[in-house]
């Protein structure tokens, strides 16, 4: 994150007080004691904003994790704080009938977050519980989940919008906008590209008398750039995601990497200031074991004086340190060296379009190995990407894609040509009756024009001088000085040039949807904050900001991702 | 052993030396080495730690399971009901259940929520939907209908849509409904997901049954064709009588496998039938039309496992035209030694195959990483390299065959060292 004489950022604290507030007056509701019932989803971020002290007091007795069994509670209020989800509402409903079968009587109270959906209500009314029930939605919409990164927790919001194509939670993103809007805008730009993003212009609210702080706002959707969170990660919050997924900021490190038979949870952000320092020494460590040509200057010595004096009383540093050589070690294992090698040059082939052949066959044989479904399918897609042609958009070509189909995908001789191996995976396309999807939705998918984007922005920097990961100059330094991050050069190109003019062949190639909108009246500042809102997931790795001058970033997000949940996401359920 | 050599070493060593036995260690001894570093440092500060559960207590980032944190409460109430806890008798009490409110399902009430978004002109036709009887209800107010859904699309939110699509389903026929939801894409899409979200699979099955276009004959054929193989083997193997699967019981039913899986397990346990039974793999591969690379990488994973070493040879044996058997391969040489030996194939066995290996520098490398010595010495005899075959005497068994070999290679004046 490089930043030059940036004002300081917002303070968001604020939305987890409001948030928090909002949560007890609800509880409050229900007055007595009752037992709560919470989504698995939502525990981490309910944990970052109330944790269980808070809640006994306000009467919250027991509390339990929304699996759908039969309940044990015995308490006579159940409070239910939950996504609004037709499966999980149909659970409750059945808790009730089967409380109303044996004559039990209780209160039921429903919470949901951040909306209803009227779906839900349908559900309660078909099962003849409507009235039995009251419910309630909490409008928690912002999570921060560092100095700079504020997620929406919704990680449905991917499946749900570019797979099935169901607008549900446009509105609450719209919401989430609105509500920054309201407490740290006024925004006084708004560019944006994308379908998603279109629709989310946001509205002229109430205006602050005084100075915003966040002055401009872009926003994208995560489908204008799906390259980016299909390549492989090798900064270390991102490796440190793939291997033990970091939820809601914190990860847990089970007891290989803690050497003690417990696991521990730690919560990775910026104010973990050994973490930084950290990071840094675990680069290093880890581009010595990549490059194999250098040795970076992590001698013990250097480790001994770092350690000695920074480290001096600070035990909780300390085992941070371990902790995070642990993680490091775990990695090392998981990763092997050769493999992890022939992945990355794979890759950066594939973003290079170089070597396409070479490329095909070790995905091929990658599949033929089946060794990680996942890794193929993410291959796949990376390959169907940055090639030229029709991409068939990758929620289809991965909604059939189970296992099922990479058995009879790979069917065809070395050597084939890409198209022939895109419309095969296409045909795939029908198989099941469940989920066909007609022609129609196929016209959805987009051309992929990434090849031309790529030299267009020149995301792939120039090689030849030797690229210095400590000191970068250009953004590619988080994949290893191989690739720019689609999404943020586009950000950091549209601020330059303050709009999208001159810009036109870039957004044809992105298959338009862009806009700039000023507010009137507003004056365009300078060093302000800039919300970068993806609409859909921002990658750990992609959370690189541009190197723009005297701006700082803030990121909204719908949801954090890497390649595996992004792949994971569309497969689920599809059997 | 420290490693702190001047950079400069590196850049002078040849390739070759990246490649040492050492090599898998050498990741790991600096970690291993900042480790010890740290824990020696702070090792007097240890006697403090009897205050460690303190510290853990208050820092939420720092505890195994933070103790204020919901998962840890969570957890601490299902460990606490497993241990038969607290089980209260259930009230037997003949209160009446609340009355239910009323269905207040009427559209205007949908839009109590999305006043802001929506034109009140909207709201007109709902309330002459009450006024109107149940029959005319169709007729007069279809076409308000589809006006209402067209609207809530064009809104953006799926909420809404998905709201106006539930009561359309109630409130229009079958027939109807469907011909309108072919036409208007995006509102197809909600209630496709809906649908299923909703487990109503016949109606979904019903949707489908639509004139989509319908394509691909071929993957449902085998499909089919799969399924109905699979569950014939799958009969028969069952009863597992054969001596294999006794030495190898199987861990799952074949049934919805992938062709891939099911031609593997074929090749495990139904290797060498012939072409005519439905569980050999010769039959396999010509039902399914599976190309011989992917056949040979399935087979030699399955042979490999199983260690029978002489199939795996079969595999490649082929003859040229002058009825000399070679071995060729599709997939590299250097593939094939690597599946084998992550089946604890015997060096004798790795040999055979790294010796077939065509790129001489990777055929190096994974002779020495397996300890095909034979292999290494030729090659470095080959390239006369001198210097090399001299470190590499060091890393053999003394007096072994091949310290041995080395030694006659070093004396023999006829080689023209390079160097």
């Amino acid at each position: 994150m490089c930043l030059r004489d940036a004002p300081g950022l917002p303070d968001f604290s604020l939305l987890k007080r409001l948030a928090r507030d909002q949560l007890i007056y609800l509880l409050e509701q229900l007055p007595g004691k009752k037992d709560l019932f919470i989504d698995a989803d939502l525990m981490s971020p309910l944990d970052r904003i109330a944790n269980v002290t808070t809640l006994k007091q306000h009467e919250v007795d027991k509390l339990y994790k929304v699996e759908l069994k039969p309940v044990v509670s015995v308490s006579d209020q159940l409070c239910f704080l939950i996504r609004p989800r037709i499966q999980t509402v149909k659970w409750i409903a059945d808790v009730v009938k089967s409380d109303k079968a044996v004559g039990r009587f209780r209160r039921y109270k429903i919470i949901f977050t951040p909306q209803k959906f009227y779906a839900c209500e349908t559900v309660l009314e078909e099962q003849g519980v409507y009235g039995d029930v009251t419910s309630d939605e909490w409008e928690f919409y912002l999570l921060p989940l560092d100095d700079d990164i504020i997620s929406l927790e919704l990680p449905e919001f991917f499946r749900d919008n570019f797979l099935e194509g169901d607008q549900r939670w446009v509105t609450t993103a719209g919401s989430a906008l609105r509500l920054l809007h309201f407490l740290f805008g006024p925004f006084s730009k708004v560019y944006g590209i994308g379908r998603c993003a279109k629709v989310k212009q946001v509205e002229d609210g109430e205006k602050k008398a005084q100075n915003p702080d966040i002055g401009n706002v872009f926003l994208i959707d995560r489908d204008v750039d799906f390259v980016t969170p299909l390549c492989s990660q090798v900064v270390y919050e991102g490796l440190v995601d793939d291997i033990f997924r970091i939820k809601c900021g914190s990860v847990e490190f089970g007891p290989d990497v803690t050497s003690t038979d417990k696991s521990l949870k730690v919560m990775l952000n910026s104010q973990d200031k050994v973490h930084v320092g950290e990071t840094q020494r675990k680069k290093e460590i880890w581009w010595e074991k990549q490059r194999k040509k250098k040795r970076c200057g992590m001698d013990i010595k250097q480790m001994k004086a770092f350690v000695a004096e920074e480290l001096k009383g600070l035990k909780q540093e300390h085992r941070l340190l371990s902790l995070h050589i642990g993680a490091c070690e775990s990695i090392m294992k998981k990763k092997t060296k050769q493999d992890f090698q022939e992945l990355l040059k794979t890759e950066h082939s594939l973003l290079e379009g170089f070597e396409i052949r070479e490329c095909i066959t070790y995905i091929e044989e990658h599949i033929n190995r089946q060794v990680s479904m996942i890794e193929s399918l993410r291959l796949l897609c990376l390959l169907s990407l940055t090639e030229n042609g029709e991409s068939y958009g990758i929620e289809h070509l991965l909604s059939f894609a189970n296992l099922r189909q990479i058995g009879l995908l790979v069917e065809q001789q070395p050597g084939e040509t890409l198209t022939v191996m895109e419309s095969k995976v296409g045909k795939l396309v029908n198989d099941k009756t469940a989920g066909k999807l007609t022609d129609a939705f196929s016209s959805l998918a987009k051309k992929s024009n990434f090849r031309a984007l790529s030299k267009r922005l020149m995301l792939i920097p120039k090689t030849g001088e030797e690229y210095d990961l400590r000191v970068p100059r250009d953004m590619a330094y988080i994949f290893s000085g191989a690739y720019i991050p689609l999404s943020c050069k586009l950000i950091e190109q549209v601020l330059e040039r303050d709009g999208w003019t001159g810009f036109e062949e870039v957004t044809r190639m992105l298959n338009g949807h862009e806009f700039a909108v000023t507010e009137r009246g507003e004056q365009a500042s300078e060093g302000r904050s800039v919300l970068m809102n993806e609409l859909l997931s921002s990658v750990n790795t992609n959370i690189t900001f541009p190197l723009a001058k005297g701006c700082k970033f803030i990121v909204l997000t719908t949801a954090i991702t890497n390649s595996s949940r992004l792949l994971e996401s569309l497969l689920d359920n599809q059997g | 052993m420290t490693r702190a050599k001047p950079e400069d070493d590196d850049w002078n060593s040849s390739k070759i030396h990246a490649f040492t036995f050492d090599d898998d260690d050498d990741e790991f001894t600096k970690l291993k080495e900042s480790k010890r570093a740290v824990s020696s440092i702070l090792v007097d500060d240890d006697d403090d730690d009897d205050d460690d559960d303190d510290d853990d207590v208050e820092k939420v980032s720092w505890s195994g399971e933070p103790v204020g944190s919901i998962s840890w409460s969570v957890k601490e109430t299902a460990s606490s009901i497993r241990s038969g806890g607290e089980h209260g008798f259930p009230k037997i009490n003949t209160a009446p259940s609340l009355p239910k409110q009323g269905s207040g399902y009427s559209l205007s009430s949908l839009f109590k929520a999305s006043t802001r978004v929506y034109a009140p002109e909207l709201r007109k036709p709902k309330s002459e939907c009450k006024v109107n009887s149940p029959c005319s209800d169709i007729i007069l107010l279809s076409m308000d209908k589809l006006l209402l859904l067209d609207e809530a699309v064009s809104a953006h939110d799926g909420n809404v849509i998905t709201a106006v699509l539930i009561y359309l389903k109630k409130s229009l026929s079958k027939e109807i409904f469907f011909q309108e939801l072919m036409v208007r894409e995006i509102a197809l899409r909600h209630y496709v997901h809906y649908l299923k979200e909703m487990e109503e699979q016949k109606t979904l099955v019903e949707l489908m049954k639509l004139p989509f276009s319908q394509d691909d004959a071929i993957h449902v054929q085998d499909h089919y064709t799969l399924l109905e193989r699979q569950i014939i083997i799958e009969a028969t193997d069952k009863k597992g009588e054969a001596e294999i699967f006794k030495k190898f019981p199987r861990k799952a039913s074949i049934l919805n496998m992938p062709i891939i899986t099911t031609l593997y397990y074929s090749c495990f346990y139904h290797y060498g039938e012939s072409e005519g039974t439905f569980s050999s793999p010769a039959n396999i591969r010509s039902t399914f039309r599976i190309s011989e690379k992917q056949y040979i990488l399935t087979a030699l994973g399955a042979r490999a496992k199983l260690k029978s070493w002489f199939d795996v040879d079969s595999l490649f044996n082929t003859k040229n035209w002058l009825g000399y058997t070679k071995k060729r391969s599709p997939i590299g040489f250097h593939r094939v030694v690597d599946i084998l030996q992550k089946n604890n194939a015997p060096v004798q066995v790795l040999k055979d195959y790294v010796s077939l290996i065509d790129d001489a520098e990777l055929k190096l490398s994974l002779a020495q990483k397996y300890k095909c010595h034979d292999i290494v010495i030729e090659m470095y005899r080959d390239l006369k390299d001198r210097q090399q075959l001299i470190v590499y005497q060091g890393k053999v068994e003394r007096g072994s065959h091949e310290d041995r070999k080395i030694d006659q290679l070093l004396g023999n004046m006829q080689i023209r060292w390079k160097n």
